[in-house]
């Protein structure tokens, strides 16, 4: 006996079910656009009514921040940009080498129970808050440097970059590991084939096959570093001044916003102000990316 | 007649993955430049039995290999260096994995890792390579350019290129005219016979009349067990000593 047939037409309700599902997942992707262009709509509209007030040059690159004098109020935060690049680019230099070693060993070079416990741990670096490290940095990392280093006394730009390489390392680990893991097998069997060592193996054939989602790992750690305000806040000495040596103290644009943005009056100059050093933030990760962006073009076409 | 010591000599071979045994303890030799043609229906054990050689199959989790293969005289588990060992074994997979590099950066990788840097010597080895795999023609303008751009059967004559770019002494081909075309696949045979002057050539095909018209001897492989292993004008006549050879080469095998 045959098989009862197939029906062909559906009903109207799994026809509009499926329709209603799809808009469902639709909406789910547009939010993520819908909250970026909000957040960025709602800090704009914070601090626009300041921007034609202000001398933008001098706001740039001056470094005197005085939001709350009675004579001469200057919102300079030239100090400020330039505190937080230093300390950024001072950790990564220590964060990307470290972090991309990190994920090659624990990837191609450790095996089995090794393996998974560097993962755990690593992970588990992740998970620190931010508040914690800090405390590490006031208390534990500072003493260090006071007794090692010739570094006058007091925080500094070279604690705090310390502090940002440890809580960056783990991320460039996670997500170069998964990335270095994506390599299709068949590509190493192929190279030891050759005769290739598995040091060979891994800067000929791993780190360029691997190449873009290393970039993102290291773009996320450096997301992660310049958007730290906690840590920062307590390990860079707080103090604005344009750094001219590793053991300056420095004041970056994300603690100056979490240290202030309570004592300032909602409307006023300076709470305005304080936007506007957000929608400063907002483009330096903006640039950033795109910087990534098109290199990882780049890196394509050739 | 005394003859030449082999090539490679295995003996008493058994691999199995996890518990699923796939060569019951195989042994076979092969005379230095001889061509020795393997044939076998899929899952005979044809292309694990390569991975011995090289010792790649050590990259399979779970694969336990036992007996000894010896290339030179030298038992494989035991060379001191394994990646010369490789180096001496050009291996060319049924499927072309092209590395993501370019072209030419394919051809040079395995002389690049041996230590070759002078870049005229590179240049010549490339276009060597490249002209015994019958690919320079389409690809000499284009060297620069991703070797996994290239269609399949192009990556898999720029992998027959690869593996002969190392100077191999051994040359393990597992079905390597799988995606090329009659006419080039001629080309390579000819090459390949050329080759025999001073290497030593594992042929797995599934062709069987590829088998018959190059290799010296030919051995014919079945679920793990060598059937029969012979001169090809035996194994392909119409009296092989063991009757499911003649039932194979002649597809009436059931």
């Amino acid at each position: 006996m045959n098989p009862p047939p197939v029906r062909q037409a559906r009903s109207a309700l799994s026809l509009w079910g499926e329709r209603a599902i799809e808009w469902i997942i639709r909406l789910c992707g547009i939010s993520a656009v819908i909250f970026v262009f909000s957040i960025f709509l709602f800090v704009f509209l914070e601090g626009a009514p300041l921007i034609p007030d202000l001398n933008w040059i001098q706001v740039i690159f001056s470094p005197e921040w005085y939001p709350t004098s009675r004579s001469n109020v200057r919102y300079g935060v030239g100090a400020m940009i330039i505190g937080t690049l230093s300390v950024t680019g001072l950790a990564m230099l220590f964060a990307v080498p470290f972090g991309l070693g990190a994920a090659v060993f624990v990837s191609e070079f450790c095996g089995g129970r090794l393996k998974e416990t560097l993962k755990v741990v690593i992970e588990m670096l992740a998970a620190i808050p931010s508040i914690v490290w800090g405390f590490i940095g006031l208390s534990v990392m500072n003493h260090l440097i006071q007794t090692w280093l010739p570094a006058p006394v007091g925080l500094n730009l070279f604690n705090a970059a310390l502090l940002l390489a440890l809580m960056s390392v783990p991320i460039i680990v996670s997500i170069g590991e998964d990335a270095l893991k994506a390599v299709p097998d068949s590509y190493r069997e192929a190279a030891l084939a050759l005769g290739a060592t598995r040091w060979q193996t891994v800067y000929r054939v791993l780190l360029p096959a691997a190449r873009n989602g290393l970039l993102a790992a290291v773009l996320l750690g450096v997301g992660r570093a310049i958007g730290e305000t906690m840590a920062v806040l307590m390990a860079t000495g707080h103090a604005v001044n344009i750094p001219t040596s590793l053991f300056d103290p420095i004041r970056t644009l994300t603690a100056t916003i979490a240290a202030e943005l309570g004592e300032t009056a909602v409307g006023s100059p300076h709470y305005r102000m304080l936007f506007l050093i957000g929608l400063m933030l907002f483009s330096i990760t903006f640039v950033v990316n795109l910087l990534a962006d098109l290199a990882v073009r780049g890196v394509r076409r050739q | 007649m005394v003859s030449p010591a082999p090539k490679i000599a295995v003996e008493n071979l058994r691999l199995s993955y996890g518990h699923k045994e796939v060569l019951h303890g195989i042994s076979f030799t092969v005379a230095p430049r001889e061509i020795l043609g393997v044939i076998g229906p899929a899952q005979s054990g044809k292309t694990s039995l390569l991975r011995c050689i090289n010792r790649t199959v050590e990259f399979t989790p779970g694969a336990v290999m036992t007996g000894t293969v010896r290339v030179d005289g030298e038992d494989v588990m035991r060379v001191p260096d394994v990646y010369g060992l490789r180096r001496k074994i050009g291996m060319v997979a049924p499927l072309p994995v092209g590395l993501p590099l370019t072209i030419y950066d394919n051809v040079a990788f395995a002389p690049r890792c041996a230590g070759v840097t002078d870049p005229a010597e590179l240049d010549a080895r490339v276009e060597r390579c490249l002209r015994q795999a019958a690919l320079w023609e389409e690809v000499k303008d284009r060297l620069d350019t991703l070797g996994t751009k290239l269609s399949g059967g192009q990556q898999q004559r720029l992998t027959i290129a690869r593996a002969l770019s190392h100077d191999p002494e051994i040359l393990c081909l597992d079905e390597f005219s799988i995606a090329i075309d009659p006419v080039t696949t001629m080309r390579i045979e000819d090459v390949l016979k050329e080759l025999r002057a001073h290497v030593t050539i594992l042929l797995v095909t599934n062709l069987t009349q590829q088998a018959r018209r190059l290799a010296d001897r030919t051995m014919f492989l079945w679920n793990g067990n060598i059937v029969e292993i012979g001169p090809t004008e035996e194994i392909f006549s119409d009296h092989p000593k063991d009757r499911r050879t003649f039932e194979y080469v002649n597809g009436i095998f059931g």
